[in-house]
């Protein structure tokens, strides 16, 4: 009974196909008329700079084009690889995203915690609406406010030292200073907005399990421990490896907001070097290597974080 | 009784914990807020904290009286404006095809989408593509570059795939077509992740920089973020009427600054408790994707 059918698809399976393509176009091409705009985008402003990084491998010369340049035999990389400055950029990237993640990474996690354990309702909203506020300022706002209150004359924390005796220090002009307040800024701006992804996760824990503990007579700390952490542990760690994903890539704003000539050696990164090379001194090849090889490198990195969240996600993470 | 005490003094810890927390939030913006607000010896002195000193209001004066600076903060929500517009309609065609599971080349969309969020041309050649097209100085090369993302794209997506088939089913029977359907039936559904992609969008484009700094040299098309950012970090002045000209010469520096960098906060803040509603419920959309 199944038979006679398939035959005649196999008789007439290349006509019977467009047909079927045809009759499947013409209930739904208005979807793909849809697309065609959002993929023009992607195709425009995300793919043809992918042809771009050709350049990366030729000596650009605006005249010739990206692709009349003449190839250069890895000549833009044998230089980017032979820059002082490009070194010290991959390490400051590499040094400000760790600082920012030995920093940055527990502080919502302690934050979600404590507001999740505060009874009084009202209290608990009008925190939340404070602490989510400085996520919603621009890098250039926030450099603004830095420079203001960490300024040596007038600048609060330096005023207060004074009261205290002790003399202006320099944050902004000095290296270790200067990374203490970067990374400070980066828990600023985001710890209460991060917070709220452990907010939900701890919501999510059923009551059930701290009514047991209770019974069991543990204390409100006793039952963080035992019962909060390692129910929102998934969460956790799935965080932690994406963010650790993240670790060879930096947006240009902040470090550019925040930086100064004064501690280059630390502040300078690798947008803010390509953005350098690239833009002011017109080095378009070398810079565009500088990206291109942060691009690779950040991918892999991406990548294989993905990998291994999705891995630990599909076993429940232990 | 003696773990009644314990809890009770484990509270009193915490609400002071998340007291600290909340100043250290605010500190820093009523600090600036106060310099603005303050007089020259005050600031001088060293004598403001996180309260006005001698009140004086000249800095915003100098600020309010910089025409450009006006100019810019509507430019900056006229641009803020379309770009929402244009990058959620955008982002609409986008989602809704994709959401359907039996569209015939699905995957293969989704993988041009979803792989430019792993990788992309970078700084360099997103520079030249722009000044190709001839946008370098004009309005739309601080719209279309950034136009999509990709993530707000899978956000929605998936939300359009949680709608209920039978909804959308009975309509196509009824001969209705797919605009019909999108219009009528999904995106009145779906307006309060609308609302919080739009915010996405509008935040992101309002405090947004680079674009501006690399593609734009013309003062007129500065976005309030630029503008502020050459007041705090070149020294420049605002540009100043002669009647204004002896205000701003008995002016700090410090107090034009922080006078500038409330300028570009207080818009946020006025539309800050709407922001954060949708805000939240978005992250919540984009973390059940996750």
């Amino acid at each position: 009974m199944n038979l006679a059918p398939n035959i005649a698809v196999k008789n007439t399976g290349v006509k019977q196909r467009k047909r079927k393509f045809i009759a499947y176009m013409s209930q739904h091409y208005l979807l793909y008329i849809f697309l065609i705009l959002p993929m023009a985008y992607f195709f425009i402003f995300k793919y043809i700079p992918m042809y771009g990084l050709l350049i990366a491998f030729k000596d650009y010369n605006v005249f010739q084009g990206i692709w009349g340049s003449p190839w250069n035999n890895f000549a833009t990389f044998k230089e980017i690889f032979g820059m002082k400055d490009f070194y010290r950029a991959v390490r400051n990237t590499l040094l400000l995203n760790a600082l920012d993640l030995i920093a940055g990474f527990p502080a919502p996690i302690i934050l979600a915690i404590m507001l999740s354990e505060l009874k009084n309702k009202t209290y608990k909203k009008i925190s939340q609406t404070i602490l989510y506020l400085p996520h919603f300022l621009s890098w250039i706002v926030i450099g603004g406010i830095v420079i203001q209150l960490f300024s040596t004359q007038t600048g609060l924390i330096n005023v207060l030292l004074k009261k205290m005796g002790m003399g202006p220090v320099e944050f902004l002009s000095k290296k270790n200073n200067w990374l203490l307040v970067y990374v400070a800024s980066g828990v600023w701006q985001s710890a209460g907005w991060n917070a709220i992804i452990y907010l939900a996760a701890i919501a999510g824990i059923n009551p059930e399990l701290y009514e047991a503990a209770t019974v069991d007579g543990a204390g409100r700390l006793r039952k963080i421990w035992h019962v909060t952490l390692p129910c929102i542990k998934p969460t956790i760690i799935i965080l932690l490896i994406l963010n650790v994903g993240r670790i060879a890539q930096i947006g240009f704003d902040r470090p550019y907001a925040m930086g100064n000539y004064f501690v280059t050696e630390v502040s300078d990164v690798i947008s803010t070097f390509v953005y350098r090379v690239g833009l002011r001194s017109g080095r378009f090849s070398t810079a565009t290597a500088v990206g291109f090889f942060q691009s690779v490198v950040g991918m892999v990195f991406l990548l294989t974080a993905n990998y291994i969240a999705e891995k630990f996600g599909e076993q429940g993470i232990w | 009784m003696v773990a009644d005490t314990r809890s009770k003094i484990f509270d009193i810890v915490l609400n002071i914990l998340i007291f600290v927390a909340v100043l250290v939030c605010l500190i820093p913006i009523l600090h600036v807020a106060s310099i603005s607000l303050s007089s020259n010896s005050a600031i001088l002195g060293g004598r403001v904290y996180i309260w006005p000193v001698e009140l004086n209001v000249d800095s915003y004066k100098v600020v309010f009286a910089d025409k450009t600076m006006i100019k810019s903060l509507v430019f900056t929500a006229q641009l803020t404006i379309i770009y929402t517009v244009l990058s959620m309609l955008m982002t609409i065609l986008a989602a809704y095809p994709l959401s359907k599971k039996g569209l015939k080349g699905r995957n293969f969309f989704l993988l041009i989408i979803v792989f430019t969020m792993y990788f992309s041309g970078g700084m360099i050649p997103d520079y030249i593509l722009v000044k190709n097209l001839g946008l370098l100085n004009n309005f739309w090369a601080l719209v279309l570059p950034g136009l999509v993302s990709a993530f707000n794209m899978i956000v929605l997506k998936t939300f359009f795939s949680t709608l209920p088939e039978s909804l959308e089913e009975s309509a196509f029977i009824d001969g209705a077509s797919y605009l019909t359907i999108l219009v009528r039936i999904v995106l009145p559904l779906s307006l309060p992740v609308l609302a919080t992609l739009s915010l996405f969008y509008a935040v992101g484009r309002w405090n947004y920089f680079m674009d501006a700094l690399l593609y734009i040299t013309d003062s007129k098309l500065y976005p309030i973020q630029l503008k502020i950012y050459q007041i705090i970090f070149n020294n420049m002045q605002p540009e100043i009427s002669a009647i204004e000209g002896n205000l701003s010469s008995n002016l700090l520096p410090e107090s034009l600054k922080a006078a500038s960098v409330m300028f570009a906060i207080i818009p946020i803040i006025m539309i800050y408790p709407w922001l954060q509603k949708y805000f939240i419920s978005g992250i919540m959309i984009g973390a059940i994707k996750g």
